[in-house]
């Protein structure tokens, strides 16, 4: 009865999916080859390798932080905000530009750089709402009934808008962002050499996720988005406010990246009005990554590209023996979100889609 | 079935935009001159006597009619103040000129975007006006492969004031015809870092970081082919992306790889200043030297640093220039712009600018209510005859693959957000 039953399976493979199969195994092999090379031959030190993990979790953890935008608004209008990188850029250049510097030049930076991170912070986060709820009201909440694509093309004139809008306002220039001296230097764990910046990343990340899981679960207002995710009109039979509740979700996710901003410029130290589009893609590809719609699957999948760019190039390609292997940080990202969107379509974390939402 | 054949051609779609990526940059050019084929004739000379026997056209102007000169430079973004700056010294050496055989010239200014689209997309507009003669640009090596190109196939002629990959003036690599530069080459400043690093300085192994583009890959491969030749070690020969932020795991390669002594990052305003301030940062590089190239001299480069980059080095070219010209340029300069020089490629820009017109007063054929014809192909031979021209940059011979320049390199340092001059 088993043979049948194969040769029935075998029939039923055809070219295309062939095709597909050996492609896989093909990027496998290559990942694994990598590997084991790159460890035969391992030129870093265990310490470099920690670094590399802990470049790649700084780095994903602003990417979590971006890509949780994106996932929102995707959750409640199944649309792509491709404005949402410009979020991110203009609140903390408005913060920079007025804040930061003259906090800095004034000396009151040195003396309290808790209370003037708090306050760049803040600012940073209301001119991204700012900016967001515009473009919501402007952009997107008129056409919320055309075609699918339609929105989306908005949300890219709405980011090449805001991008030459800031650059009209604060120039094209590269701007610095001051150094915070209680935050510079590095303390050892283990024998590695770990930066204070990239811890700080980290623990905000860790708690802005935590406080936005207990908005979304545990509060009224995140009631009614995931309400309105599961079903518009229904939302708005049982009373709830649905142009309110978007706008909310658009708030929420833009003072996400508010807060990614200010991260993003305590490490860097430059910011520039076209600083929100490389990380913007990287943010989106990390929610694809993960599962678009998911919350927890952004905060994965941000996690797992920043590793990939991180610590891929030394670990896959610098094995095959690949020159300027890290030039080739966004192949490997990239390449890893091909791979996860054949065998896992739905991304990391996510729910397979109804016909409804793909 | 339908679903399974997208997923096929999008993987094909990847796989072939990895593979166009993969080819060399530059692809090598037998540059066909395809002459144009219609003489771009602009307005019917009055006295309807002339007539055009250059091989690939004329350009004419009747009286009162300005003669059009194109720059294309980059004028905005991160790297603007390179191209104001050479901008600036094309507009100093067009007021001091004044007219030229009794038409004054007149500048069109386009943005070579510092990219290839950018030089692509300036050339093309460029060469869709048959008004103009010839162009002072680009200001990237990057803008002006692609933009060469474009100029050298419509038969007009480009000097760039800033473009110094080697590759630009290799007739087998990106070499057009059509194509000079009065900016020194830059096999000429990677032997003077080389140079400056292991003679001056004493360090025996260095590490070189380019980003891809011609210019910052010619630059980092000149250095460490000559610092390999003095007895130097290379210890990695990497890259990053344009628009990289997070340099660090790149910097912890070059850290494992040595540590060097000295880091050469011969890569424009933004990546270098990321790499500058992250480079201390990464264990094992706390006493590497830092030093990168002209790509990121500028006030808004010394700015984006700031004082992380306290002591670094740059090679550029040479601009203690000497003379009483250079005074009076920068005296003009000061009184029209408000500021001194922005970068270091002022001077070049007005030598550019003085050849050309220079030329333009050689060949042009006068009538006598004041037309004038200028044949592009005696445009070019005139400009590839240089010889001892008198510029502020030096003196300038042009070889037969438009390499004008008197190349002089300095190395200077950042001190207190000054680039000092400090070699030689």
């Amino acid at each position: 009865m088993q043979i049948p039953a194969v040769r029935e399976r075998l029939q039923n493979i055809d070219f295309i999916d062939l095709i597909l199969w050996i492609f896989r195994a093909v990027i496998i092999l290559l990942v694994v080859w990598g590997t084991i090379a790159a460890i035969i031959d391992n030129p870093y030190s265990t310490s470099q390798w920690i670094n590399f993990i802990v470049f790649g979790i700084a780095q994903g953890s602003m990417y979590a932080l971006i890509a949780i935008g994106y996932t929102l608004v995707y959750g409640v209008l199944f649309m792509i905000n491709f404005a949402h990188g410009e979020f991110f850029m203009s609140g903390i250049l408005t913060a920079t530009v007025f804040l930061a510097g003259p906090m800095a030049a004034s000396g009151f930076m040195e003396r309290q750089p808790v209370i003037s991170l708090l306050i760049i912070l803040i600012v940073s986060m209301l001119v991204s709402i700012a900016v967001a709820l515009v473009t919501e009201r402007v952009a997107y909440r008129p056409l919320r009934k055309a075609p699918r694509l339609v929105p989306l093309i908005t949300a890219i004139g709405a980011s090449f808008f805001w991008q030459y809008f800031f650059r009209g306002l604060y120039g094209s220039q590269s701007i610095p962002f001051p150094q915070i001296q209680a935050l510079q230097g590095s303390f050892s764990l283990l024998g590695t050499q770990i930066l204070k910046t990239q811890v700080l990343v980290v623990v905000v990340t860790i708690i802005v996720l935590i406080g936005l899981n207990f908005f979304i679960m545990r509060t009224k207002t995140g009631k009614a988005i995931r309400a309105v995710a599961e079903d518009k009109d229904v939302a708005a039979l049982m009373g709830i406010d649905v142009d309110r509740t978007i706008a909310i979700t658009f708030a929420t996710g833009a003072s996400m990246a508010g807060v990614a901003a200010v991260l993003y410029a305590v490490v860097f130290r430059q910011v520039q009005f076209f600083m929100g589009f490389i990380p913007g893609i990287k943010a989106f590809t990390a929610a694809v990554l993960g599962g678009i719609g998911s919350v927890p699957g952004a905060a994965v999948g941000g996690l797992f590209l920043g590793m990939f760019e991180s610590v891929g190039p030394a670990l896959f390609l610098q094995g095959l023996g690949i020159p300027a292997a890290h030039q080739l940080k966004d192949v490997i990202a990239f390449t890893m979100l091909v791979l996860v969107l054949i065998f896992r379509p739905q991304g990391i974390v996510g729910e397979r889609l109804g016909e409804k939402k793909a | 079935m339908h679903k399974k054949t997208l997923t096929l051609l999008s993987l094909l779609m990847v796989i072939s935009i990895l593979l166009a990526a993969c080819q060399p940059a530059a692809a090598p050019t037998e540059a066909p001159v395809e002459p144009a084929t219609e003489a771009p004739a602009v307005t019917e000379a009055p006295s309807g006597e002339f007539e055009c026997t250059d091989e690939i056209g004329c350009v004419d102007y009747g009286p009162g009619e300005p003669i059009r000169i194109a720059s294309a430079l980059v004028i905005s973004g991160p790297n603007a103040d390179l191209g104001l700056d050479s901008q600036y010294g094309v507009e100093i050496a067009l007021d001091f000129r004044g007219q030229v055989l009794g038409h004054d010239v007149e500048l069109q200014a386009e943005d070579d975007g510092c990219s290839s689209e950018g030089g692509q997309t300036a050339g093309q507009k460029i060469v869709s006006d048959p008004t103009i003669l010839g162009v002072i640009g680009t200001s990237c090596s990057g803008a002006g492969v692609p933009m060469s190109q474009v100029i050298s196939q419509a038969g007009y002629f480009m000097v760039s004031p800033s473009n110094t990959a080697p590759s630009l003036t290799d007739p087998d690599q990106a070499w057009n015809p059509g194509y000079l530069r009065t900016a020194h080459n830059d096999r000429v400043q990677g032997a003077a870092m080389a140079d400056f690093a292991f003679n001056e300085l004493g360090l025996t192994s260095a590490a070189a970081i380019h980003d891809g583009d011609p210019y910052t890959e010619g630059l980092a491969n000149a250095f460490s082919q000559s610092f390999q030749e003095l007895g130097g070690e290379i210890v990695e020969f990497t890259a990053v992306n344009v628009g990289d932020t997070d340099m660090r795991p790149v910097l912890t390669a070059v850290s494992a790889a040595g540590p060097p002594e000295i880091i050469y990052y011969p890569v424009f305003t933004n990546e270098c200043a990321f790499l500058t301030k992250q480079a201390k940062e990464v264990s094992g590089l706390e006493e590497t030297e830092l030093a990168a190239a002209d790509g990121c001299i500028s006030d808004a480069a010394a700015e984006a640093i700031g004082p992380d980059g306290e002591g670094m080095y740059f090679s550029g070219p040479d601009i203690a220039f000497t003379g009483e010209l250079y005074e009076r340029f920068k005296e003009a300069y000061r009184e029209k712009y408000g500021s001194d020089t922005l970068s270091v490629f002022h001077a070049h820009g007005f030598d550019a600018t003085n050849l050309t017109l220079d030329c333009v007063e050689q060949v042009a054929t006068q009538e006598d209510d004041g037309t004038i014809h200028i044949g592009r192909q005696a445009m070019r031979d005139c400009l590839y005859a240089t010889e001892g021209y008198q510029g502020i940059t030096g003196t300038l011979t042009c070889d037969q693959y438009g390499d004008c320049a008197d190349p002089k390199i300095s190395v200077s340092q950042l001190q207190s957000g000054e680039y000092v001059r400090i070699w030689p």
